[in-house]
């Protein structure tokens, strides 16, 4: 299982307090953890990328491991702490503003 | 009995304030959406327990949201608004050409006759239907045909901000744009032509009579009289008798033909409101004092309305969908600030009082005549 924090006003959009757990098939990755956070809460579409081009929106950031990934292509594998659900892919709405 | 549900939009989430037809005592819920911008709330006409709401954040993008009991509770529907086809180009600040990119909604316009049809007015300017509650949307293109190339966005960005049906004829619609000017299509949207003639910009554009380009701010009818339309300009306050065929401009002796907001009297046609606003930049009312004005011959004679607003130290401004008006036997008269009052009037304007006065700055008000 692995383990997705969302930011605030995106759990309340989708209905979830805490972590979600998703099931994803094989190695996941950023783009595979993302499909299946959107398949299983379609409330969340556009949200976190823009549903034309796919990327991310620009203060969404992503976090894992005390890593930042939000510029890494959408196929990066996620750490194997990740992976294997010890440790938490984040969803962040970025410090943006005064 | 009868009532008025006034639905606000907020920079920071949605409001909806209740009252017997007395309009005296309120009940306010919200904030639904608390800290999400809410452009704006309508009601569907054809099913007053449907509503509809524009949700956006600098974040997460644009959500609609349709609530089917009157706003107690609602649910997120369809945000994928792509333009059709290959989006192209329009004109931007340095005179290049600069690809359509969507960016909010900025109006919600439910059909007259059913509650699953519904229009959006976007940003970058174009106009969507939706014909299953909001589930999904298409662009009708055609509008983007009349001249896109040469729009180009004003201040508050190139949006499509009013959408007017008419109960007459169920294939005319009115839009307006920011800054491109009005348009009118009479085959249910899918053509469109410009309807600027007599609209004058004489410090915003090289040729002031331009066919489009002008900065329309609102547009109000009257649906007794279709063919009657009322316009706050940038600067001018603008009447059309020929669906806008062509304009004349009716700012009279008012204390500044500058603003945003304008509506129409739900039982005198000829009785209608602004609320002047100084500019270009400073965006408050004339000497601070908050005043409606109205005219009871459709223009030119204008009379301020102050009975209840603050006539001192006032410098909020009134957006363009932020006024409202319902269809009780008086008619009352609604409006939001950017300081976060929201005023009713129960006499057509005569006397005001703050329905409420502390919420963040208001984007839109509308209202619902329950029966």
């Amino acid at each position: 299982m692995i383990r997705v924090v969302l930011p605030a006003h995106l759990r309340t959009l989708a209905r979830v307090s805490g972590e979600v757990s998703l099931d994803v098939a094989g190695l996941p990755t950023m783009l595979s953890v993302l499909e299946a956070l959107e398949a299983r809460y379609p409330m969340l579409r556009g949200t976190i990328r823009d549903q034309s081009t796919q990327k991310r929106r620009p203060f969404v950031r992503f976090f894992a491991c005390q890593e930042d990934f939000s510029h890494e292509p959408p196929e990066t594998p996620l750490p194997a702490a990740v992976a294997a659900g010890e440790e938490p892919f984040l969803i962040v709405g970025a410090i943006a503003g005064g | 009995m009868s009532g008025v549900r006034v639905l606000v939009g907020t920079r920071k989430g949605a409001f909806v304030l209740t009252a017997d037809g007395k309009r005296k005592s309120w009940d306010i819920t919200g904030p639904h959406f608390a800290g999400w911008e809410i452009f704006h709330l309508k009601g569907s006409p054809a099913d007053p327990n449907r509503l509809y709401a524009s949700q956006c954040s600098g974040w997460f993008g644009q959500l609609i949201q349709r609530s089917s009991d009157g706003g107690k509770t609602w649910e997120p529907v369809g945000n994928k608004f792509e333009y059709d086809g290959v989006p192209g180009t329009h004109q931007w600040y340095d005179g290049t050409q600069h690809p359509w990119e969507f960016k909010r909604v900025w109006h919600l316009e439910p059909s007259l006759t059913d509650p699953d049809t519904v229009y959006a007015g976007v940003e970058d300017a174009a106009l969507f239907r939706s014909t299953d509650g909001g589930k999904s949307w298409q662009e009708l293109p055609g509008l983007r045909a009349a001249k896109g190339k040469l729009w180009q966005p004003g201040a508050g960005g190139m949006c499509l901000h009013t959408v007017i049906l008419d109960r007459k004829n169920p294939q005319r619609i009115f839009i307006a744009i920011s800054a491109a000017g009005a348009f009118r299509s009479d085959d249910a949207g899918q053509t469109w032509r410009p309807i600027n003639q007599g609209l004058k910009s004489l410090q915003e554009l090289p040729d002031p009579a331009a066919e489009v380009g002008h900065c329309v701010h609102h547009i109000a009818m009257h649906h007794s009289r279709p063919d009657v339309l009322f316009m706050q300009k940038h600067w001018d306050v603008m009447r059309s008798d020929n669906a806008g065929d062509s304009w004349r401009e009716v700012s009279g002796n008012l204390p500044s033909d500058f603003g945003f907001a304008i509506d129409v009297h739900a039982h005198e046609p000829e009785t209608i409101y602004v609320v002047p606003i100084k500019s270009d930049s400073e965006h408050f009312p004339p000497d601070g004092k908050l005043r409606v004005y109205r005219s009871r011959t459709g223009g030119n004679e204008w009379e301020a309305l102050t009975n209840g607003l603050p006539q001192r130290d006032c410098y909020v401004n009134v957006f363009r969908d932020a006024m409202a008006v319902d269809s009780l036997d008086s008619c009352g008269i609604y409006f939001g600030t950017t300081g976060g009052q929201v005023y009713g009037s129960p006499d057509a304007g005569d006397t005001w009082e703050p329905i409420v006065r502390d919420l963040p700055a208001v984007l839109s008000v509308e209202v619902q005549t329950l029966q």
